[in-house]
């Protein structure tokens, strides 16, 4: 069977990785190349590598590092900022990435997410979506977090997939950096809700944070930050803690 | 050792170029038939849609080119698929090197599509799987499978069983990602450039 993936996220701001809470106050984790093959040899699943300022600045996603990270990574490798067109996407993966996330430019263009999957193949194309709990409702927000949009979140990731999108990374924005685990309410819904793999990222803080996210989210990997760069959980040890929960990870 | 890797436009073909690098052999990315028939290993990756792929090959010339390759030879994901009769993808017909209907995974409760991640490995056969056992992990992405047949060399479960490898002759395919799949990816990598 397929097992749950634990999916470090670099967030990459000027060559490197930072990580914030709630989106804001970021401090730096690290030069991103080091950590890529770190968690690669550690057993990660996955790198997601996100250029954070990318949308706000209007600037594109930094391929030459994409690429000296791809070079050393023998895993699947994500990358996401600021992609807005097929030829964003084309440099990319000529750099090595394998798959693109995309986020502010499909909510602007949700066809952008059909003319990439006819393109490309849907297995490269996850849609980010950030969600902040307003008013007890999950609401999608667009460029790096700060701008409302006025859509749903179960209703706007059942769209993304059925435009074309092969994955959803479903970030709590509620969540993220608190270290006080996943929104599990959001992820069992839109896990529910779509057929594609749900990839649920924000707040994880304990191990059993990743236990709960797996089997009462029902999501399909997760992802995190903070917790890996500043050492607090190692990748070997949560892979262990999860196989003796009986979740099926690749040990 | 020349190492060619087909150069069809049919998907992402950098990382199997860096995975190959990272073995230590500098492979040549080329659509040329001569350069085909010379190297000494032949590296099919794809990625994407079944038809636009076969229409790409067709505009190069290669769906006549590579049946006729007889060094040893191996498509990757897509390029496993493309080495089959026929695909329910967009109802289009492949390279027809090994009988195979290529078909759609069903998704259920349990099992999504794509059938996206790290799955282990069973009923391992040939010499592409020397030093790999059952209990590995390789990563695949896909929504069409290859069912089992006397030409699968390895199986995987979503749920049932489906082919992860095949092999004719000269002609092998893995339906994971060999170039992602760690260290026992680059294990097969290996073996299948020691052949």
């Amino acid at each position: 069977m397929v097992k749950k993936r634990l999916i470090p996220c670099l967030d990459v701001r000027d060559g490197r990785t930072v990580k914030g809470v709630q989106f804001e106050g970021l401090r730096d984790a690290g030069d991103p190349v080091a950590l890529a093959a770190r968690y690669a040899r550690e057993g990660a699943d996955e790198l997601v590598f996100l250029d954070i300022t990318a949308t706000n600045q209007r600037r594109q996603p930094l391929t030459e590092l994409v690429r000296d990270v791809a070079r050393v990574l023998d895993i699947p490798f994500t990358v996401g900022g600021g992609i807005s067109t097929v030829a964003d996407v084309e440099a990319l993966l000529l750099s090595g990435a394998d798959k693109v996330s995309i986020n502010s430019a499909a909510l602007a263009r949700p066809e952008l997410i059909h003319e990439l999957a006819q393109r490309f193949g849907s297995q490269c194309v996850v849609v980010a979506v950030d969600a902040r709990l307003v008013e007890g409702q999950w609401q999608i927000m667009t460029r790096a977090g700060t701008v409302a949009t006025g859509r749903e979140a179960v209703a706007w990731c059942r769209e993304a997939a059925s435009l074309g999108a092969g994955e959803l990374l479903l970030t709590s924005m509620s969540h993220d950096g608190t270290k006080s685990g996943f929104a599990l309410d959001l992820t069992q819904a839109v896990s529910e809700a779509v057929s594609v793999p749900v990839i649920a990222s924000g707040g994880a803080g304990q191990p059993a944070d990743f236990t709960a996210v797996f089997r009462a989210g029902g999501a399909d990997a997760a992802l995190a930050a903070s917790i890996f760069h500043f050492n607090e959980t190692a990748i070997p040890t949560l892979k262990h803690y999860l196989h003796l929960a009986g979740i099926p990870v690749r040990l | 050792m020349e190492i060619a890797v087909v150069d069809y436009k049919g998907g992402n073909v950098q990382s199997v170029l860096f995975a190959l690098e990272r073995l230590g052999v500098q492979p040549t990315l080329t659509a040329d038939p001569e350069a085909l028939r010379k190297a000494d290993k032949v590296l099919f990756p794809g990625e994407g849609e079944a038809s636009s792929a076969m229409q790409a090959l067709r505009a190069a010339g290669l769906d006549v080119v590579l049946p006729t390759l007889t060094q040893p030879f191996l498509g990757i994901c897509l390029g496993m698929q493309l080495l089959g009769q026929h695909s329910e993808e967009n109802n289009t017909s492949l390279l027809g090197l090994l009988p195979f209907t290529v078909q759609r995974f069903v998704p259920d409760a349990a099992h999504k599509v794509p059938h996206m991640g790290w799955n282990n490995l069973q009923a391992l056969r040939g010499p592409l799987f020397a030093g790999v056992s059952a209990a590995d992990h390789v990563y695949f992405v896909h929504s069409y499978y290859a069912p089992v047949g006397e030409y699968t060399t390895a199986q995987a479960l979503h749920p049932a069983p489906f082919s992860a490898a095949v092999q004719h002759g000269n002609f092998h395919g893995v339906q994971f990602h060999t170039e992602k799949s760690g260290a026992v990816g680059t294990r097969i990598l290996a073996n299948f450039l020691d052949l």
